[in-house]
């Protein structure tokens, strides 16, 4: 046994390293693109700051039909895109590219549904004042929903580390495919066990950092 | 002079077809400039929304709207944004940034407006220092009292010097010491800046205590308006009348008038206390009539006295008929009669 942690010790942190990117990544983009398509989600529904049948109808049905897709058919799905964007369908850029797609499609929602919560009057407070239309939506309506939207987004991250196990069915790294090429493969139960504790650590990692961070921005 | 308010024959209307709501009925109004002016309504009655055409946060569906000699009816979207950024609005839930500090919310009209940083501080401080929360500054919203809120409320309204305060049930939220805090506060504003207030209420209180004028609105319509004493002293519609009530308590109810008569034998009027002061008692002591006072009150409407007092009278009749006579030429007075011969 000892043995066999030396040498798989390295490979292990590197999976880590390959997580963190993968996830990293994708939260970054995914969460950045859902932020923008969220709030205009929100803002094109029907009585809303930017009331637009036509977009919201069409967002709204393309979060519908992109999000029940099970990601390991998805990946598979927008291969013909991935091979035009990224210029190959396996590693883990490949991976990525289609994880940011499914990310960007998720957050939009949790965005939206967060944003709904905003209190109306707040925002009437700003239009009263004079304030732009996209002013408010950037300096109003998504800084007074902040605490919710950080709690979001650390269930989106969780999420997404979910999501990155599938890496390596189509040639990524990471965690999922350590567990299963050194776990499952080798039917080495240990390594399958110490890679749930290192994911099961660094989800709860991230959960406390949002709470706090949510709970430091209620400003209570 | 114009007024700086004008409506003519102005018209909302929600929705459309079977559905639609007339939350504004052909109204014509002219608010002048440096008055604080009243809307007094119950709830449904139109008076929010009519509140909201000023600022054009609702546009006006039928007549003209002039503020400031601008009719705002016919502006588009950038050049209102300019009309409300000259019209300061507070409102019942104060509706302050919950992600800013106080002075971030008092600074937020002026980032709006363009104002450079420097001038946009001194500004904020100049302003809380005025409504008193200076010490609040780098406080939250969450962390402050309803009254500091409203405080923080009515200095970002006036942070870019607007000639117009529109005040959405302002004190309906608050408890009564406070409300008469901040009531002081707009009174204040009216005063010592000289911004022309316009305040909606249900209230009567509120109006009694701080406005000039007042409209009385019913079902999208104003049913009456005038000088807020005026108004007072003698409301036309049924309403107004139920909102006098509900402020001067002053004459008896029919149950307190039966308990009245069966404690008090003697003759019981009821004389109104106006501004032009009346000697009761002197009346009383000219006619060689006794009195007793039995029921009545009398308060200030915008600083004037106004009231009325209950009196049980003992004398001969006919001296009675004489201090009536006499009473009647100065105020108006309401004989009530005796246990026995009921007026």
């Amino acid at each position: 046994m000892n043995r066999d942690w030396s040498e798989l010790s390295p490979i292990l942190w590197e999976s880590v390293r390959e997580t963190l990117y993968i996830v990293g990544v994708t939260v970054g983009v995914g969460g950045a693109l859902g932020l923008v398509l969220g709030v205009l989600l929100y803002a094109t529904r029907r009585g809303n700051l930017l009331q637009n049948v036509v977009v919201f109808t069409i967002l709204n049905v393309a979060v519908n039909v992109v999000r029940p897709i099970p990601f390991i058919i998805f990946i598979t799905a927008v291969g013909p895109v991935t091979l035009a964007v990224v210029g190959t369908t396996i590693g883990n850029d490949a991976v990525i590219f289609a994880m940011a797609i499914m990310a960007t499609f998720v957050t939009a929602r949790i965005v939206e549904q967060n944003l709904v919560a905003t209190d109306p009057g707040v925002i009437e407070a700003a239009r009263a004042m004079g304030a732009s239309r996209l002013r408010i939506l950037v300096t109003v309506l998504v800084p007074e929903a902040l605490a919710p939207l950080i709690l979001g987004y650390t269930f989106l991250l969780i999420g997404i580390v979910d999501m990155s196990a599938l890496a390596g069915y189509v040639g990524g790294g990471g965690l999922g495919n350590f567990a299963i090429v050194y776990g499952y493969q080798r039917f080495n139960w240990e390594v399958t066990l110490v890679t749930v504790l290192v994911i099961i650590g660094m989800v709860q990692l991230a959960q406390l950092l949002g709470n706090w961070l949510a709970r430091k921005a209620l400003h209570r | 002079m114009a007024p700086l308010i004008s409506f003519q024959d102005v018209g909302k209307v929600f929705g459309s077809g079977a559905t639609a709501v007339r939350a504004v009925d052909g109204v014509t109004l002219d608010i002048q400039a440096g008055e604080i002016f009243g809307v007094i309504g119950y709830s449904g009655a139109g008076k929010s929304t009519l509140v909201r055409l000023v600022n054009a946060l609702e546009p006006v569906t039928s007549g003209r709207l002039l503020v400031d000699g601008q009719d705002v009816t016919a502006l588009g979207e950038s050049q209102l944004r300019r009309v409300r950024a000259g019209i300061g609005m507070v409102f019942q839930q104060f509706n302050l940034l919950n992600s800013r500090t106080v002075a971030g919310n008092v600074a937020y009209p002026l980032k709006v407006a363009g104002w450079p940083k420097a001038k946009r501080a001194a500004r904020v401080a100049e302003l809380l220092d005025y409504v008193g929360i200076a010490d609040k500054a780098k406080a939250y919203p969450r962390q402050l009292s309803g009254g500091q809120k409203q405080r923080v409320g009515i200095a970002r309204a006036l942070a870019t010097e607007p000639r117009i305060l529109l005040a959405d049930e302002a004190t309906s939220a608050l408890d009564p010491d406070t409300t008469q805090d901040v009531l002081a506060l707009l009174r204040r504003v009216n005063r010592e800046l000289g911004v022309t207030v316009v305040v909606i209420t249900h209230e009567m209180d509120v109006i009694r205590s701080l406005a000039h004028r007042v409209a009385v609105m019913e079902d999208g319509k104003v049913i009456e308006h005038g000088p807020v004493y005026d108004v007072f002293a003698a409301p036309r519609e049924r309403a107004t009348r139920r909102f006098v009530a509900t402020t001067l308590k002053d004459r008896p109810t029919p149950e307190a008038l039966e308990r009245l008569r069966h404690r008090h034998p003697g003759r019981i009027v009821t004389v109104t206390i106006r501004e032009a002061g009346v000697d009761v008692t002197a009346a009383l002591r000219a006619h060689g009539v006794d009195g007793t006072i039995v029921f009545g009150g009398i308060t200030e409407i915008d600083e004037r006295p106004f009231g009325s007092l209950t009196l049980e009278l003992t004398g001969s009749d006919a001296a009675i008929d004489a201090l009536l006579a006499d009473l009647r030429s100065r105020t108006d007075v309401e004989d009530l009669g005796t246990a026995g011969v009921p007026a």
